[in-house]
């Protein structure tokens, strides 16, 4: 079942369109991976999701219910934790965590207790002395305390030192475990890489490129080097092949996925003595559809 | 060794007054132009002869010298006395607010915000930041002075001669910079903006209560209070210079604590350590009403307080309110004259009036929070959990309301209070004075339901419900000496309050108002629910 729908949507803000209709479902114990560079529109569209925008047209849907019109009744099962974490300054920590987590309905104190300790915040400061991070930390601590369906989290780690986003990471870890299902904004590459089982790339308010982390890699090139016993010929006329670098005794190349198979065929006649294959990363991914589209 | 401490002050200096070179100017010639303006109406107010003698009668209760500060020269009570009695105190305390502000927006504020981080990096003394603070505020409490000594000055009114109005300056000079110096101190011990601000503030008004219990009975403490020294000067009447020099002195020595506590201290860190909060939300803060609460409650509890008392002022100067107002020609306009009744009764419909809008303004700040918050992207959190947007408006929407109404009985019950105590006899009865206060709250909810309608359809022009209030303001208070058109004053719902206590309250015009507030009420709630929310 989708836990998450986004139909056509769009949305326009006085003449400037951020969004210009996309797409999106997200499984049921799912982890979902959003990428884009800033002002893409990753943010806009979680707002649409949340009810605190109204799509200018298309359907948002989430648990099967209208993003806009049932916003509560589908905010008592999401938590939400945004990109930039504004709190009140006269609070303490502890207190915004409970008020956050009263909001909901729901109380689970040794939970609350427990990801206190595991984010190493201290609840007894003012929000106002903390850091970007610390106030991360109250929104990540009252997100995770909630037993929600749905974990919205935009950008959710800017601010998070490594042990901090290894904590990060486990709660997610955890989160899919017991199958909650997780939208994950982000444009921390190796993050997303490591968490999502799915991604969307949106860009200018489109979504280019959508599909398991696999399938988008088949779509574009790995990087092979290859050292040989004799020299390869025409090496550039192999169809597929890209971006030839040839030194003594081998080459470097870049080869369409689909095509990988077809190419170590002819390169295997000239007597492979060492090969190195890179799937690509996620950010050759992002750069290949980022540059090859300006 | 010491040049190293400073370096590049000047250069920090300049970064200041270009950060504020509009904010600096804009606070000197609106504390100028209001003292200028202010005098230049006295001679009207008082015209000279018999009546000024009963002024000066009515200031000698000891609400009024607690209030104002003891009166000098009311034997002679000419302009000049007039203007060092009833204006210095208040603008002296004007510009201690000034100089709070302007230095702890550039020292605490800006150290907490990383700014000074980033200064700090660069080739600058440690106190640099801090000693170019005090060098613009000096420059711009000498301004201040100066324009203030000039403007006053060059108006030429009785009793108002050079050599006072040199000293009318100095004092506010002074006052200037004993406080930049006193909130540069606070500067250095605590370790957020809003604690430095609320101990400077607090000191102020201990300062001022010394001052007003010292002035009833006791020199030695209003000696005590630097607001109270000050006004020993004895502006235009006896022209002392020796508190001048006593409190720049103080200035001088709190003012070189601080910089050695600055120079001492880590960034970011206070002396005072901050006192660990709650660890978990009381029971009251489980929702967004609660949260409204726990938001406002501060500034709630102290304008409880302020408005009870401007209440209890207007309350003050009822003794001898009646022959008062035989005598003053200006007054006489301002209340429109009705047969059969004292001039105190008509006096006090027209402050109920007044009061109300004044108790209005506390309830409309708490009501437009709900557009600050949205700016600042922390209805988010509200809204992205299970909270309605109705809800969220409906919290702020309900306090607002029910402050006004507690806002409005406060006053009534200020002016009834010290009225009660200070004629002795009879005074208005306090049920009635308090009914007819309560007729304002509609009026109030009305313009309640302008600034929800204003959130709900035009949350970038909240702004305006400011201007409508000023509207009413002039309109009721000043349409009669100016005589403005009734139409003007039909615009504002208090045109149509029934002049109570004088009038009967017509039961038409409470339902018409009650039904008006909740239209323009239930528009802002559809509006709010059928907007996009900014954050």
């Amino acid at each position: 079942m989708a836990i998450v729908k986004i139909d056509n949507v769009t949305k326009k803000f006085g003449n400037f369109t951020a969004l210009g209709g996309i797409h999106l479902e997200i499984q049921q114990g799912e982890v979902y991976g959003f990428i884009g560079p800033n002002g893409a529109g990753k943010t806009t569209t979680i707002r649409i999701l949340l009810g605190i925008l109204k799509a200018t047209s298309g359907v948002a849907q989430i648990f099967g219910l209208n993003a806009w019109d049932d916003a509560v009744e589908i905010h008592k099962r999401i938590a939400y934790v945004p990109g930039e974490v504004n709190l009140w300054s006269n609070l303490t920590g502890g207190e915004v965590i409970d008020l956050f987590v009263r909001l909901r309905g729901s109380n689970h104190k040794s939970r609350r207790e427990e990801l206190i300790e595991r984010f190493d915040l201290d609840p007894t400061k003012k929000c106002g002395t903390y850091s970007k991070g610390n106030r991360q930390k109250v929104a990540l601590v009252a997100a995770f305390a909630a037993d929600a369906d749905l974990y919205i989290l935009d950008e959710p780690t800017s601010g998070l030192d490594p042990l901090m986003e290894l904590t990060f990471r486990e709660c997610v870890a955890e989160a899919k475990e017991a199958g909650k299902s997780v939208l994950l904004s982000s444009h921390i590459l190796s993050e997303v890489e490591r968490l999502c089982d799915r991604v969307s790339i949106i860009r200018q308010g489109q979504i280019i490129e959508s599909g398991s982390l696999k399938e988008l890699r088949h779509l574009t090139m790995t990087r092979v080097r290859v050292e040989t016993a004799m020299p390869i010929l025409h090496l550039e006329e192999i169809p597929g092949v890209q971006n030839v670098e040839v030194f003594a005794g081998g080459a470097s190349f870049q080869v369409e996925g689909s095509r990988l198979g077809e190419v170590l065929k002819q390169i295997s006649q000239y007597d492979i003595l060492a090969l190195e294959s890179a799937p690509p990363t996620l950010e050759d991914l992002f750069i290949h559809h980022y540059q090859g589209e300006a | 060794m010491i040049r190293k401490l400073f370096h590049n002050t000047t250069v920090l200096a300049g970064l200041i007054w270009r950060r504020d070179r509009m904010r600096i100017p804009v606070w000197i010639l609106s504390i100028a132009l209001v003292s200028i303006s202010v005098a230049m109406s006295f001679p009207s107010l008082y015209p000279e002869g018999p009546e000024r003698f009963i002024i000066a009668e009515t200031l000698k209760n000891p609400a009024m010298i607690s209030m104002i500060g003891p009166g000098y020269g009311l034997g002679n009570y000419h302009i000049g006395a007039i203007m060092a009695h009833q204006m210095l105190l208040f603008t002296a305390m004007a510009v201690a607010m000034m100089n709070i502000m302007l230095t702890i927006r550039h020292t605490r504020r800006d150290e907490e915000s990383g700014r000074i981080e980033v200064i700090r990096s660069l080739p600058v003394g440690r106190l640099s930041n801090a000693a170019a603070t005090i060098l613009v505020l000096a420059i711009t409490n000498i301004s201040l002075g100066l324009v203030m000594s000039v403007g006053l000055g060059v108006l030429g009114l009785e009793g108002m001669d050079w050599a006072g109005s040199l000293l009318y300056g100095a004092v506010l000079t002074t006052v200037g910079i004993f406080f930049a110096a006193l909130t540069l101190l606070f500067s250095q011990l605590t370790e957020t903006s809003r604690a430095a601000q609320g101990y400077t503030f607090a000191f102020l008004g201990v300062a001022y209560l010394l001052r007003a219990i010292g002035d009833i009975g006791s020199e030695t403490l209003s000696r005590l209070s630097p607001l109270g020294l000050i006004l020993r000067t004895q502006v235009y009447v006896q022209n002392y210079w020796w508190p001048i020099w006593v409190v720049l002195v103080l200035a001088g020595i709190i003012g070189c604590a601080a910089l050695r506590l600055n120079a001492t201290r880590d960034l970011q860190a206070g002396i005072i350590a901050a006192r660990p909060g709650r660890r978990y939300a009381s029971r009251l803060l489980r929702s967004p009403l609660g949260l409204v609460w726990r938001l406002e409650r501060t500034s709630i509890l102290s304008w409880a307080v302020g408005i009870f008392i401007l209440g209890a002022s207007y309350g003050s100067v009822f003794r001898d309110i009646d022959s008062f107002f035989q005598t003053s020609d200006l007054y006489q306009k301002i209340l429109p004259m009705i047969e059969d009744f004292s001039l105190s009764e008509q006096f006090v419909a027209m402050l109920l009036s007044i009061m109300s809008m004044m108790a209005a303004i506390p309830a409309l700040l708490i009501l437009l929070k709900l557009g600050a918050e949205e700016k600042a992207n922390r209805t988010e959190h509200l809204l992205a959990r299970a909270v309605s947007r109705s809800g969220l408006l409906g919290s702020f929407l309900v306090i607002a309301m029910v402050v006004a109404v507690i806002m409005q009985v406060l006053s009534v019950l200020g002016l009834w209070t010290v009225a009660a105590l200070s004629i002795h006899g009879n005074p208005f009865p306090f049920f009635e004075t308090l009914w007819a206060g309560m007729i304002y709250v509609p009026m109030m909810w009305i313009l309640l339901g302008v600034a929800t309608a204003l959130l709900g359809f035009f949350p970038k022009r909240t702004g305006m419900v400011w201007l409508y209030l000023t509207y009413s303001f002039f309109t009721i208070y000043l349409g009669n000496i100016l005589q403005l058109p009734e139409w003007m004053a039909k615009l504002t719902p208090w045109g149509h309050v029934p002049n109570v206590p004088l009038e009967p309250i017509k039961s038409s015009t409470v339902v018409v108002s009650l039904l008006l507030a909740i239209i323009l009420i239930g528009l802002g709630f559809y509006g709010y629910n059928k907007r996009d929310i900014r954050g």
